[in-house]
């Protein structure tokens, strides 16, 4: 069994429809890169994974459980899945080491030492363990995306989803970020990103999803999506962000 | 409880508390038009980078800002009389009556909180807008009138409404000068017929129709001026 | 201006003038504090209230707000002092009429507390509205449950942001408190007036009052300045992005 599956999913603002039938799915240890224009739905899809989005129709089983199933219990659920955001998400009020531990104290019930022990180690890892007592406004866009990576890792997630981890960063900054996610995916997290980082595609993802106006336009193995993308639409949104 | 409530008590009072409320909506307008106008002079003294026109006003802003408006309208109607004797010399010199001096009170209270409102309404255009103006050759005063005030008052109307509808609800304060405005009818009549009951009650039900469907205007307004993302 | 008339013995007792003028300062003080526990107190709830996505948790606090800041302040001190006694229960009726002690002070500092609430309640309601989505999100997603969002993240910084309109709240309260004159409560305005009636130096002593609210102003400024340098998150600027 698939562990995130997407069954017909669809979604209405008003009268608007966001997501239209949208079935796809990501097995163990895979990564998924979703690409698309602004406003084709990418980023509502994938918070539809944990809940964060509500859907009106279709099915969505993550780990066995139905996401959209009242009796879900959905933070014991997102608990599992980490996820990353465009704006980074920090807790502006606490300081690097207290975002860090704030879940796996509040949510798994770690003691705090257990848990700053965890958030040392991951720290340590993204490169930024001389930053732990800092606050987020103090940190370089880059370096708060590392740490809202470390903050998913922290609860130890069964798989990552990452919401356009490097648009809101100044170009320098975005290798950093993209660094840290091709180690983890090469360690086989289970990834789904909502990415324009056609080069990380080509070199961690083993498919790539094309959405427009909220369908999934091409579901493929990354060696065919970038061969020969078979809709049209895909082939001009290749061609526009790759020769610009 | 009302079961002895007198409905009647009301109906009778009615026309008195018709006048009373004339009274109250037309020290409204007037105030807020004195406070609105003295308030855009003060604003553009406030902004001014001569320390001289500035200070005194940021002094005046924030003097009426801590004081109460019940002591303010004291003020005015304690004092006004006493200077008017003092500079006249006449000490049978006629006072300009408590309707006056209530005017004045609220217009020079009022005029400290649309200061504030529209210094920041001011503030609110860009400051590129006021480049461009004096990148075509305006003066101060034409760039500020033509340009900054103009886009500063479309961005203030519900805010300005909103502050109006806050003054609608202070004048009832003039009840401490005596003077028969709204409240002041319903409290002469509450005390008359002894009725407190129903006639505060009613005065309440009176003011909270008038002024929340005036915020429900306001809020429509505000809609139209900036649309909800 | 002579201030001499403050030492003389007052006219019906009860010390020299400048005794009522402190009384009155303690009368305003009183109310304005009183009154503000109940404003911040339920003012919160509300606020809180308002944000959530609960329908009727929200309708009530809405139906409150609108209710209480559409009546003046006036009218709720006559109501709560004139008219709540006939409205409860006879025998608490009775009670609050004669019983009762000091029944302007507590019916002013409940009109004053609970119209204030309303306007607490917007301040904080806009203060939560104004952290991003995205940070509710964030915190959604790590796990967390909507009661552990609001009190790990959208209290604490909500509070931060609204600290400097609730000060101006509060020094509202401080100002409005002359209202209680109206039923009685001898606050500063108050006593300013009648040592006005008795002594005819209505100048000095409206100076005298207009100084002392104004000092008080200051003080509750600076104080509140220090408080704000205190809680301030480092490196965080406005609420915006």
């Amino acid at each position: 069994m698939a562990m995130i599956e997407f069954k017909n999913i669809s979604k209405w603002y008003g009268n608007f429809q966001v997501l239209k039938n949208c079935t796809t799915q990501v097995e163990k240890g895979e990564v998924v890169v979703v690409c698309g224009p602004s406003g084709s739905g990418k980023s509502t899809l994938i918070k539809c994974v944990n809940g964060l989005e509500p859907f009106q129709q279709g099915e969505m089983i993550v780990n066995g459980k139905s996401v959209g199933d009242k009796s879900t219990n959905l933070p014991q659920l997102r608990a599992k899945i980490g996820m990353v955001f465009q704006n980074f998400e920090l807790f502006p009020h606490m300081n690097v080491t207290a975002n860090l531990n704030l879940a796996q104290v509040k949510v798994l019930g770690r003691s705090t030492e257990e848990a700053t022990e965890k958030s040392q180690a991951l720290l340590k890892r993204v490169g930024l363990i001389d930053h732990a007592q800092k606050f987020p406004g103090q940190l370089s866009g880059g370096q708060q995306q590392r740490v809202a990576i470390a903050r998913g890792l922290a609860m130890d997630p069964i798989a990552m989803l990452f919401d356009e981890p490097t648009s809101a960063l100044d170009p320098e900054m975005i290798n950093e970020v993209l660094d840290v996610m091709v180690e983890l995916a090469q360690e086989g997290m289970t990834m789904m990103c909502v990415t324009h980082e056609m080069g990380f595609a080509r070199k961690v993802a083993h498919r790539v999803i094309f959405m427009d106006r909220g369908e999934i336009v091409e579901d493929a193995p990354k060696t065919e999506f970038f061969g020969t993308p078979r809709s049209e639409r895909a082939q001009q949104f290749l061609s526009k962000i790759l020769h610009h | 409880m009302f079961s002895d409530f007198d409905f009647d008590v009301i109906q009778r009072a009615l026309p008195y508390m018709g006048q009373g409320m004339m009274f109250s909506l037309g020290l409204t307008a007037l105030a807020m038009i004195g406070g609105i106008v003295l308030g855009t002079v003060l604003a553009l003294m406030r902004l001014s980078s001569i320390k001289a026109i500035s200070l005194p006003a940021s002094g005046y802003v924030n003097l009426l800002r801590s004081t109460p408006l019940i002591l303010v309208i004291f003020w005015f109607y304690f004092l006004v009389p006493i200077a008017i004797k003092h500079f006249s010399g006449d000490s049978y010199a006629q006072g300009i009556g408590p309707f006056h001096s209530a005017l004045i009170a609220f217009t020079l209270f009022e005029a400290a909180y649309y200061c504030e409102i529209i210094r920041a309404g001011i503030q609110s255009v860009p400051a590129g807008q006021i480049n461009a103006a004096y990148a075509l050759g305006l003066n101060y005063w034409q760039a500020t009138i033509q340009v900054v005030l103009p886009q500063a008052f479309r961005n203030m109307v519900p805010i300005l409404l909103t502050q109006g509808i806050i003054l609608f609800q202070d004048t009832s304060l003039v009840y401490v000068v005596g003077l028969t405005d709204f409240m002041g009818a319903a409290s002469k009549v509450a005390q008359r017929d002894g009725r407190l009951v129903e006639m505060y009650l009613f005065a309440a039900l009176v003011y909270f129709v008038l002024c929340f469907i005036a915020s429900l205007i306001v809020k429509r307004l505000q809609m139209r001026i900036t649309p909800p993302r | 201006m002579d201030f001499g008339f403050l030492s003389q013995p007052a006219f019906s007792g009860g010390g020299t003038y400048f005794d009522w003028v402190i009384t009155g300062i303690k009368w305003t003080m009183l109310v304005s504090l009183c009154a503000w526990v109940i404003a911040f107190t339920v003012g919160s709830v509300l606020g809180v209230m308002r944000t959530t996505k609960v329908v009727w948790l929200k309708g009530l606090a809405t139906v409150y707000v609108e209710l209480f800041r559409n009546i003046p302040l006036l009218v709720h001190m006559f109501i709560w002092y004139f008219v709540m006694p006939e409205l409860v229960p006879k025998s608490l009726g009775l009670w609050m009429k004669q019983g009762m002690p000091m029944p302007e002070f507590w019916s002013a500092v409940f009109a004053l507390g609970f119209y204030t609430a309303s306007r607490v309640a917007e301040q904080v309601r806009s203060g939560i509205e104004s952290i991003p989505r995205g940070q509710t999100h964030a915190a959604l997603a790590t796990g967390l449950t909507m009661p552990q969002v609001y009190r790990y993240l959208l209290l604490p910084m909500g509070y931060r942001i609204v600290v400097p309109p609730l000060t101006s709240e509060f020094l509202t309260i401080f100002k409005n408190s002359s209202v209680a004159l109206t039923i009685g409560v001898l606050e500063l305005t108050a006593q300013a007036r009648t040592i006005s009636e008795y002594t005819f130096r209505t100048f000095e002593i409206f100076t005298l009052a207009t100084v002392v609210y104004v000092v008080i102003t200051l003080a509750v400024v600076v104080i509140m300045q220090f408080v704000e340098t205190k809680i301030r998150v480092p490196g965080y600027i406005g609420t915006g992005r």
